[in-house]
């Protein structure tokens, strides 16, 4: 009887040294769904899913605190992979409809009307605008991510976002389509 | 006779190389206006450096290499620069690239050419002059040939000058090797100087018996060995024919270097020879204009020629021509701009396609996992799986089955019994893998820059603070010394002397009106005169 309970005993001491010393041996660092939803982003940076960034918006979902159907800029492709990542039921961007991720745009500075004003640069997350107060500014046209938020901050309207077209360096091969075609002499059905 | 390893699958499809094979080399004439394409070869286009009005000579460069994987483009005719923008290309997509369009003024005049004495001359100006000469892997890929041909402390064991063409229709590679063999192992001596494998093999599908008998004459005495293979599709491929003479394999996601082997293609070759021997950059190339047309012949076309006076000079296409191919039937592309785009060092083929030549494939059935696909596949892979992968656009899954091994040969096709376009799913996954890639890297960019924002704007709100407690301090520190020392603001010293003055002064104005009062009664010892000087006067 004793011999049992100093067995059990024993056993339960070095399993839970064995335990506590794996907690912190192999102690994981930060939040790994952070960076598992934050690669999964297209680091935009633009702010419509309510967070101030996708390092935000990355935070918040991991914590359960917001959908992972927010990202405009993915659509449902990355609302898709959110989804699968978390085990949750997948709900399409805004609303019932869904859309597809954006095409991709740059932000252009109507360079005869712009003032030189800073105003679109201070607000640029990724530094892609070019100028100085009372010179004219440019965009950088590989950097740019089309969040638009340069275009609400400029106070003369001199921005617009323009679609990227495709070129032969950036051309995809399609999906192979088929036409179906009605064989003519099939029965007609009864 | 040298033991031949074979690789796994090919197939033989019908090689109708006789049509364009019985006539030799023709010159293509000199046409109106030439287009050439700042991008006609793997990695970044060409800068271009001349302007619109320029006028250019024969030979001379009017687009530089820009970055390491590139090379430079050459006015292929004297003439003016007329047009430099968007133009048709011979591209899958049939979308427009940047192009130089020059018109010709018939004089043909050469710019000044600059023959090098390879032997003594420095290997990096060699390749220096290989890329600038434009020099590419005419076999297909198009890569720059002065990257390739470095050795880089790397032992390269064999040379391989690939002869194969294995394609069907095609017989550019052919006719050059019956009719400028010299020159082209003259090339490959360049080459080999460059690289100093231990052997150099020459391998030639044996379906050209000319071609085989013109590079062995011209072989003789150089060490060089000229290889014949037996006819099997793709031998021609640089993994495969690699496999058939040496036996070594290429690993998945290596390069034939990183086994010692190094591969070339004849054309690449000549044109090797030519701008070391002569100065000449790459400004033509043999074309087969075969299929549909009523003279079906080999040209050596200036690049940039229109591909629809190449097809005329072949005596047109004959009515019931439905399109064109080009490169070959197996790996080539529907030409979609028609016959505007112009002639690319990546061209070697033009096929006039009718009904009764290429019959429509059959629809498209269910795959039954039957895997003659996999039998065939030259590069071992499982076509079905990737199929399947492709298909329900499962990207990870078709990676992990080494979908970029693929050589899109088109084996699987021609003998999948379904008649499924596995090589164009195949196509559609690449790039669709590549897209995404392309977006992982400017999303993985975008982040750096939005936390190097960040991470700037904290530094500078950090230095503001810093700056402002720093001014703080100072003008504190002035103040504490100032009074520590003493020594007074000069605008209180004034103040304070003149205050002073003004009370010296009122003190020596009551003393005078004291002393012309009359004596006053002898002053008590209690001091009462004293309260009564104090009285005001």
């Amino acid at each position: 009887m004793i011999s049992a309970i100093l067995v059990m005993v024993l056993l339960a001491v070095v399993l839970g040294a064995v335990l506590g010393f794996a907690s912190i041996k192999f102690k994981v660092e930060g939040n790994p769904l952070v960076e598992k939803i934050e690669a999964t982003l297209p680091q935009t940076q633009c702010g419509q899913c309510g967070f101030a960034g996708c390092r935000p918006y990355a935070e918040a979902v991991a914590a359960g605190q917001a959908e992972p159907n927010k990202c405009v800029p993915g659509g449902d492709n990355v609302a898709k992979n959110l989804a699968e990542l978390l085990g949750v039921e997948f709900k399409p961007v805004g609303g019932d409809e869904g859309v597809g991720p954006k095409p991709r745009m740059v932000a252009f500075i109507d360079e005869s009307t712009c003032i030189g004003c800073t105003a679109c640069i201070k607000v640029c997350p990724v530094d892609a605008i070019v100028g100085t107060t009372k010179m004219m500014h440019t965009i950088l046209a590989t950097p740019c991510t089309g969040c638009e938020l340069c275009v609400p901050a400029c106070p003369v309207n001199c921005i617009s976002m323009i679609p990227v077209g495709q070129n032969i360096a950036t051309w995809k091969w399609q999906y192979p389509v088929f036409e179906l075609t009605v064989m003519a002499n099939r029965r007609p059905e009864k | 006779m040298r033991t031949l390893h074979k690789f796994h699958g090919g197939v033989h499809p019908p090689e109708h190389k006789t049509e364009s094979s019985r006539l030799p080399i023709a010159a293509a004439p000199l046409p109106q206006r030439l287009v050439v394409p700042l991008r006609q070869h793997i990695g970044n286009p060409a800068i271009p450096i001349v302007k619109v009005g320029d006028h250019v000579l024969k030979g001379q460069m009017i687009g530089a290499a820009d970055g390491f994987i590139s090379v430079a483009v050459h006015a292929p005719t004297s003439g003016t620069v007329s047009a430099i923008e968007l133009h048709a290309v011979p591209h899958p997509s049939g979308l427009p690239d940047l192009c130089i369009t020059i018109e010709a003024d018939g004089e043909d005049r050469w710019t000044e050419r600059q023959p090098l004495d390879y032997q003594t001359a420095d290997p990096d100006a060699v390749r220096a002059l290989l890329r600038d000469a434009g020099i590419v892997g005419l076999g297909g890929a198009v890569f720059p040939a002065y990257v390739k041909l470095n050795p880089d402390q790397q032992k390269i064991k064999t040379l391989i000058l690939n002869g194969a063409e294995c394609e069907p229709w095609i017989t550019s590679d052919d006719l050059l090797m019956r009719e400028r063999a010299t020159e082209i192992v003259s090339g490959v001596k360049i080459m080999a100087h460059l690289m100093q494998p231990e052997e150099v093999l020459i391998g030639i599908e044996d379906n050209k018996p000319e071609a085989i008998a013109a590079m062995q004459a011209a072989c003789q005495g150089t060490g060089f060995a000229v290889v014949t293979a037996p006819v099997l599709y793709p031998s021609g491929g640089e993994k495969q024919l690699i496999k058939l003479l040496t036996g070594k394999e290429v690993p998945s996601g290596q390069r034939p270097i990183n086994i010692g082997v190094l591969c070339s293609n004849t054309g690449t070759a000549y044109t090797v020879h030519r701008a070391v021997y002569h100065g000449e950059a790459v400004i033509s190339r043999i074309i087969t204009i075969t299929g549909n047309v009523t003279k079906p012949q080999n040209f050596e076309a200036l690049i940039g020629t229109p591909l629809g006076e190449l097809v005329q000079l072949a005596g047109g296409a004959r009515p019931d021509t439905s399109h064109f191919i080009l490169g070959g039937p197996m790996m080539g592309f529907d030409l979609l701009n028609h016959l505007d785009a112009p002639l690319t060092k990546a061209i070697n083929c033009v096929i006039a396609a009718s009904p009764a030549l290429f019959p429509p494939k059959p629809a498209a059935m269910p795959c039954i996992r039957c895997t003659q696909c996999a039998q065939a596949c030259p590069c071992d892979l499982q076509p079905q799986e990737l199929f399947w992968f492709s298909q329900s656009k499962n990207f990870d899954k078709a990676r992990a089955y080494n979908l970029f091994d693929c050589i899109e040969c088109g084996c699987c096709d021609y003998v999948c019994p379904s008649h499924i376009p596995l090589v164009s799913y195949f196509r559609y996954t690449k790039s669709e893998i590549a897209a995404q890639d392309r977006e992982k890297m400017a999303a993985e960019q975008a982040r750096q820059r939005f936390e190097f924002k960040q991470m700037r704007e904290e530094r500078e709100k950090a230095e503001k603070a810093a700056r402002m407690a720093e001014k703080a301090a100072t003008a504190a520190a002035a103040k504490a010394a100032a009074a520590a020392s003493g020594v007074e603001d000069p605008i209180t010293a004034a103040k304070q002397a003149a205050i002073q003055a003004a009370v010296e002064r009122a003190k020596a104005k009551k003393a005078e009106a004291a002393a012309a009062l009359p004596p006053s009664p002898q002053p008590s010892p209690a001091g009462g005169e004293g309260v009564n000087n104090t009285e005001p006067s």
